[in-house]
């Protein structure tokens, strides 16, 4: 493919250390955490002795979404002894937002389609961090209207302009016909409710129809859906394709079918509607990251590297509790006294580099799989077949923060500018949703590496200095704005090496998935890959399960 | 026509050899009276271009060009007396003066439109400008007929001399108003004909050549960089004024500049003139009173206490002047995004004469800010509230009109407060009209659309809000220390505004939201009808 050739060039020429730049900005590769995780890489989380040791009812591994609707969730149930365990400096995961004099950005995600009715749990949550005003006596939401997505919210650059909406005009009859086809059998899946009464693509998906006429479609590639339904327009093919990237960071031949149809008939609430309206916040869904921050108070720790989990052995423990026979290998001296029933959870301050320890009696691992595979005792033995075919997306990120817009000539600025020649998605613009329409701004620019194989792409992402990032990142936007470069007075690059879960063909319908959900003696797990799809709403309801399950388990406990 | 002898002391002077014969025989002298012709045309056009530019600014045609053309002529007086100081190369000086007028004049439209943006004192400048050119043009024609003296006897000298002096003053009155300023305008009719005079500094070095000293290369640089000069000018002059929007405008462009925001532009007629923020109409001077009268009063008349206003847009000043005529407004606070548009409304002296000097007023706190983002912070209540944004062309500007806007504009308003928005033409563009009335309904307001009419926008609309029923219209009623200053509102016209007739009733629209901007779609596609 072409992209991936012109893509793989740019690699091979930062390999082989080719001049570009130097820029007269500055900026930085962000993501020095990424060093601190690979130390778990090295076989040492059980080396030392931990120095101290504290007792709670819950440790949370992982801030990202999950982990915090897990402990906002655990919090609404009453259990607020828990204590969360996050790697980075902030909490936030791939939703977590960054700040400068002129305006809060996003680093990943940044934006939120207004939930369904049915999704109860998560309307709770927006109404408690304001984005809800009010239901109205039909029990219908009330948004909170300048969090939603200020218009106009997307624009097209090509020919040389930039056109309102994603949809261009430039196309034939033919492939307008074809894109109108490719609505209609949205809105069939729309419609379609299998014998139970569920929906196929609902959000949250464990919600959606297990019926095996939707797990068909798991079975091919997005590319083989289109063909067995002759969608062949260039035009149409984008459009899709866009929705792919943009959400899950794969091209249309490595996501599923299911995925692919999931992305638009999971937005749209009745046949012939338009998508649900977005919301979105200037620091995109970092704003949810701060509201759920601010519950959890001292008890969320930030810079703590989790070397270990190990589950113990649980008189009630009903999962298929793996690895329970081999606990003892903790070092002497730091086993407690008596029967322990739980979970030990052994973690390293950046701060000041002592390992401690929580003993608890239960865990939610909220972090990826490939993760869990690392820190958690005996899971590798248990689920490494398992958690191997979970693959994850690689992204580059930058925020671009310029002393002034680019000059407009078309359609003016939008939220979201997609540049349609472009290698990247496009950017958004920090200030839009905030209503500043002149002077300073933050670009967010987003590219998913999907021209390589997800390790590829981390490796070419290692390969990236500042420069070499820099250099993509304008070649991209460039393209539409030729002036922007003087106005950059500082590029900042982050490095997602494993940004999002690839719901590449099989992966949501297949055995690895379902195994993973499942507790690992009292350790819980929330987190995106257990869909198959990294969205807020799924990580969210993960989140909550974890919780919810922790609590039943608790009352079970009690006589 | 006889080549004349050469003279022995210029020869030398010009450092020539002995012996070898100097003649101005370079090119045939008739080309010397070609450029008396351009000389006297140029001087003649530059002092066209300082009476008609002085016209335009400052009105008044018959005043303004009878004082540019006396001062000019005495500074032509004056150049010609300081010419019998000039003593060496008469040539020389000759080029050196060409030159300063190429540049003087040459910039002196540019220089005075920019004096008149930016100066309190553009009649210093004007006749700084205007004496300056009278006299170096006063210089050119001495010095030339000293040059010509060794060649041709003085009756003859005399007769050509004054004869192509006449025909270029002709060709210049013919060519000014029928070609130069249709075509160019006066600012690139300025560089262009400053550009001629620096032709003729650049020519007359190899025209005079036996007369000038050995070295003219430093002249030639000088006449070269004046020349660059000039050509940049005529490139770049849409800077100061653009003939495109001369046209466009039907009327001459006395200011414009370019902010971060907008394109401000202000037209002069004979006896008015024109505001035109991205080329759309703000006021016209003429009838600008029955706007801001409409915008204001009536809101006045409605509001029970209007000790403390808030302005929002409004740059001109001119609804502060309605304001400022309430002795019970104790703080008017005008929030406008553009500097430049308060400048303009502060420092130029029309618009200063036409706003009462409302910036001046101790009572006025001016802010520069985008309104959506000043209301964020705002913390205290404002009894009146005037809103004169532009229309809601754009999307930046059609944010403005929204229900969230609106929401944060109630959280300043006090529980008795009333608000005034002027909302476009309910008769050109009813859809647009009504949509604001439907969102500050729909922001929880009392609404009350008016209309009025100014000739130079046509029906204009407004609508007043407030969180509670203010009452009939019929029991609203000027203030009688401000009736008496109107020109166009009494009470019963004040009535007469709330009277819609039927072709602007209340249409079926959408309210214009943060995420839906529906206004900036109706606005556009119900103007576009009309354009």
């Amino acid at each position: 493919m072409l992209k991936a050739s012109a893509i793989a060039g740019t690699a091979a020429c930062s390999g082989c250390g080719s001049r570009v730049g130097p820029f007269s900005f500055p900026g930085a590769i962000i993501g020095a955490a990424r060093d601190r995780g690979h130390e778990l890489r090295g076989d040492r989380r059980l080396d030392e002795p931990v120095a101290e040791w504290h007792t709670v009812d819950v440790v949370i591994v992982g801030g990202g979404v999950a982990g915090l609707a897990s402990a906002w969730t655990l919090d609404k149930l009453g259990l607020r002894d828990f204590v969360l365990l996050e790697l980075e400096e902030a909490l936030g995961g791939t939703s977590r937002g960054g700040r400068s004099d002129v305006s809060a950005y996003p680093w990943g995600a940044h934006y939120l389609p207004t939930p369904m009715p049915e999704n109860i749990e998560l309307l709770r949550l927006l109404h408690e961090a304001g984005a809800i005003e009010q239901f109205d006596a039909d029990g219908s939401a009330v948004y909170a209207e300048e969090q939603l997505c200020r218009d106009p919210e997307e624009r097209l650059f090509y020919d040389g302009q930039w056109h309102e909406d994603l949809l261009p005009s430039d196309v034939s009859d033919r492939e307008r016909g074809e894109w109108d086809r490719f609505r209609i059998e949205v809105d069939a899946w729309v419609a379609w409710r299998d014998p139970q009464g569920r929906r196929a693509f609902v959000l949250p998906s464990d919600r959606g129809s297990d019926d095996p006429k939707v797990a068909a479609l798991d079975a091919i590639s997005m590319t083989e859906w289109m063909e067995q339904r002759r969608f062949h327009s260039p035009f149409v093919r984008w459009e899709i394709e866009y929705a792919c990237r943009d959400d899950y960071g794969t091209t249309l031949d490595q996501t599923s079918a299911w995925a692919g149809l999931f992305y638009f008939a999971s937005r749209i609430r009745n046949p012939g509607e338009s998508p649900q309206p977005l919301l979105t916040w200037p620091e995109g869904n970092g704003r949810l990251v701060r509201f759920f921050a601010d519950q959890l108070g001292n008890r969320a720790r930030t810079g703590m590297l989790v070397t270990a989990m190990r589950p113990a052995k649980s008189a009630t423990s009903g999962g298929n509790g793996g690895g329970v026979d081999e606990a003892a290998s903790l070092k002497p001296g730091s086993m407690p006294e008596g029967p322990f029933d739980g979970v030990e959870v052994v973690a390293r301050s950046a701060a000041d580099g002592i390992l401690r320890g929580w003993r608890a009696r239960h865990a939610i691992f909220a972090g990826p799989q490939f993760i869990a595979r690392r820190i958690i005792e005996n899971y590798d033995r248990e689920r490494g077949d398992a958690v191997r075919q979970f693959t994850y997306a690689p992204w580059l990120v930058a925020n671009l923060h310029l002393r002034d817009r680019p000059v407009e000539h078309s359609f003016p600025v939008a939220w979201d500018n997609v540049i349609r020649d472009g290698q990247g998605l496009g950017y958004v613009v920090a200030t839009h949703q905030s209503g500043r329409d002149h002077g300073p701004t933050v670009l967010t620019y987003y590219r998913p590496l999907c021209e390589f194989t997800p390790s590829e792409g981390r490796e070419w992402l290692e390969s990236c200095d500042w420069n070499a990032c820099v250099d993509v990142v304008l070649r991209d936007l460039e393209i539409a704005h030729s002036d922007l470069r003087p106005l950059i007075v500082r590029l900042d690059v982050m490095h997602w090496g494993h940004a999002m879960i690839r719901p590449v063909p099989g992966f949501r319908f297949g055995t690895a998935r379902a195994r993973c959900q499942e507790r690992f003696g009292n350790i819980q797990f929330a987190h995106t890959d257990l869909s198959g799809i990294a969205l807020f709403e799924e990580a969210f309801a993960h989140g909550c399960r974890a919780a919810r399950e922790i609590a039943d388990q608790q009352r079970e406990r009690v006589p | 026509m006889a080549i004349v002898q050469p003279v022995q002391p210029a020869l030398e002077q010009a450092g020539w050899g002995k012996g070898e014969p100097l003649r101005l025989d370079r090119a045939p002298l008739f080309l010397l009276y070609i450029n008396v012709l351009i000389i006297a045309s140029c001087g003649l056009v530059y002092e066209l271009l300082a009476g008609t530019l002085a016209s335009y600014v400052l009105g008044d045609s018959v005043t303004q060009f009878s004082l540019v053309i006396g001062f000019y002529l005495f500074a032509l007086g004056i150049g010609a007396w300081l010419s019998g100081f000039i003593v060496g190369s008469p040539a020389r000086v000759f080029v050196e003066v060409e030159l300063a007028v190429a540049l003087v004049g040459g910039c002196s439209a540019p220089v005075l439109f920019l004096a008149f943006g930016y100066l309190r004192g553009f009649h210093f400048a004007l006749f700084s400008v205007v004496t300056l050119i009278g006299t170096l043009v006063g210089l050119e024609l001495p010095l030339l007929m000293r040059i010509l003296k060794e060649h041709l006897d003085f009756r003859d000298l005399v007769s050509r001399v004054l004869a192509f002096d006449y025909i270029g003053a002709l060709a210049a009155s013919l060519l000014f108003p029928l070609f130069l300023v249709p075509q160019l305008g006066l600012v690139r009719t300025s560089f262009v004909v400053g550009l001629l005079n620096a032709l003729v500094a650049l020519w007359g070095t190899h025209l005079l050549r036996p007369l000038l000293p050995r070295r003219v290369g430093g002249l030639q640089g000088r006449a070269f960089l004046v020349i660059g000069l000039l050509v940049a000018g005529i490139i770049k002059a849409d800077l100061f004024t653009d003939l495109a929007e001369e046209q466009q405008f039907g009327n001459p462009v006395v200011f414009a500049r370019t902010s971060q925001y907008q394109r401000i532009v202000v037209t002069r007629s004979e006896s008015d003139f024109h505001l035109f923020l991205n080329g759309n109409l703000q006021f016209h001077s003429a009838d600008e009173y029955r706007y801001h009268e409409a915008l204001v009063h009536p809101a006045f008349s409605a509001a029970i206490d209007r000790r403390h206003v808030l302005v929002l847009g409004g740059g001109d000043g001119l609804a502060l002047r309605e304001i400022f005529r309430y002795p019970d407004v104790e703080s008017a606070t005008l929030v406008d995004i553009d500097p430049a548009m308060t400048e303009l409304g502060s420092g130029l002296p029309l618009l200063r004469t036409l706003n009462a000097d409302a910036f001046g007023d101790r009572r006025l706190r001016v802010i520069h800010e985008d309104a959506l983002i000043w209301l964020e912070q705002v913390d205290r209540k404002y009894d009146l509230v005037i809103i004169d944004f532009p229309d809601p062309s754009s999307f930046a500007v059609g944010k403005l009109y929204t229900t969230t806007f609106y929401r944060r504009l109630l959280r300043c308003l006090a529980p008795d407060g009333v608000v005034a928005v002027q909302c476009t033409s309910p008769l050109s563009a009813p859809r647009s009209f009504w949509c604001v009335v439907k969102t500050l309904e729909n922001a929880g307001l009392h609404t009350w659309p008016y209309r009025a009419s100014v000739p130079s926008f046509g029906e204009w609309g407004f609508v007043l809000a407030a969180r509670r029923d203010l009452g009939t219209v019929s029991n609203w009623r000027l203030d009688e220390r401000v009736a008496s200053q109107l020109k166009f509102l009494d009470n019963s016209g004040l009535q007469g505004l709330f009277e819609l007739p039927l072709d602007m009733r209340r249409l079926e629209v959408e309210p214009n939201r943060w995420n839906n901007q529906i206004l900036v779609r109706y606005y556009e596609s119900e103007w576009a009808r009309w354009k």
